[in-house]
């Protein structure tokens, strides 16, 4: 199957949970990442389960810091 | 209010430009942004934003200027190591342009005093390094209605997307939900940071809250910009409202504002 991953062409040859799609992508830690499937966000709940299929379109967003420590403690 | 000689000059390069002018640098010089950490990404935004004449920045930050700042943190300077850096950022802005009055925050915010003090400001910048501050920050603006700019950076990377509440924009917690586990997030001192990545994301920061301001052109919002500095790739990354979000969502669960567990993160 074809799919877009960041919005570059990836193939699998079958389908593959988002689980399994962010290790195969080289994701080292899954938990810094929200998921948009189709333009959605996906619940990390579903990370397990949720099946990625052809044509599916998935961007992988990381939480990212930065700037200064300051907010709170 | 009349310009002076001076502002005239000052501003000649905004007054020219037909979507400023005049009008515009006046809205510029009666507007107020809050910037919420005096350091990587709130620093070069103040900067553009003083030299634009925005006529009241407030500061935020409780640290004090370390030496392993002034790599990317280019408005403190080398003798203000020890200083606090809202004093070191004001001074600065105070000796660049008089007609910026800067009122500074040495405190650090939290559920109990945060929503007072974005009221007073028109735009508010998130400069802040840490999860808890950044969900902190989003919920409070939902909740009070104000526009704020969203950014991080890590390594080479930086992301940046604005959010205005009251044309229900997507908020950052449509996006990432909750903050991640303390323990899952990597500590930025090891991960390290191009200092000037920095510098762009924060200028990118001023440039939305400017256009926010003179309310011209496409703002960032039901958009994450992810930008590559190795690849020298912009990416804008569309992203919706999500009706689950807890705070801005269709029942939302998130009606007291959250004091989060701090994920030590210090850049």
């Amino acid at each position: 199957m074809k799919i877009q991953v960041n919005g570059k062409k990836v193939e699998y040859e079958n389908e593959l949970t988002v689980k399994e799609l962010l290790k195969e992508e080289d994701v080292d830690m899954p938990e810094m990442v929200s998921v948009e499937l189709n333009g959605e966000i996906l619940a990390k709940d579903k990370f397990d389960s949720q099946l990625i299929k052809d044509g599916d379109q998935v961007e992988f967003l990381y939480f990212m810091g930065g700037g200064s420590n300051d907010g709170l403690h | 209010m009349d310009f002076t000689e001076e502002q005239l000059e000052r501003y000649s390069r905004h007054i020219i430009l037909q979507e400023v002018g005049v009008e515009g640098q006046q809205k510029l010089l009666e507007s107020s942004v809050l910037i919420i950490g005096a350091g990587g990404l709130g620093t070069p935004a103040a900067q553009f934003l003083a030299a634009a004449g925005v006529g009241k920045i407030g500061l935020v930050d409780a640290d004090q200027v370390e030496l392993s700042n002034l790599q990317r943190q280019v408005l403190h300077h080398t003798p203000d190591v020890g200083r606090l850096k809202v004093e070191s950022a004001k001074n600065k802005i105070n000796s660049m342009n008089p007609d910026v009055e800067v009122k500074t925050y040495r405190d650090y915010l939290y559920s109990g005093n945060i929503k007072e003090v974005i009221r007073e400001y028109d735009f508010i910048i998130d400069g802040t390094d840490n999860f808890p501050a950044k969900f902190l920050i989003n919920d409070a603006a939902v909740m009070e209605d104000k526009p704020f700019s969203h950014a991080g950076i890590i390594k080479f990377t930086g992301q940046t997307m604005t959010v205005v509440p009251s044309e229900d924009t997507p908020c950052y917690r449509c996006v990432f939900i909750d903050p991640p586990p303390p323990g899952a997030v990597p500590s930025c001192k090891e991960a390290g940071v191009l200092g000037v990545l920095a510098g762009v994301v924060g200028a990118l920061q001023a440039t939305e809250a400017i256009k926010y301001l003179l309310d011209k052109g496409d703002l960032l919002t039901g958009n994450l910009l992810n930008y590559d500095a190795l690849s020298m790739d912009f990416r804008k990354i569309e992203v919706k409202k999500n009706p689950d979000c807890g705070v801005c969502g269709e029942d939302p669960e998130i009606t007291e504002l959250i004091d989060y567990e701090q994920g030590a993160c210090e850049l």
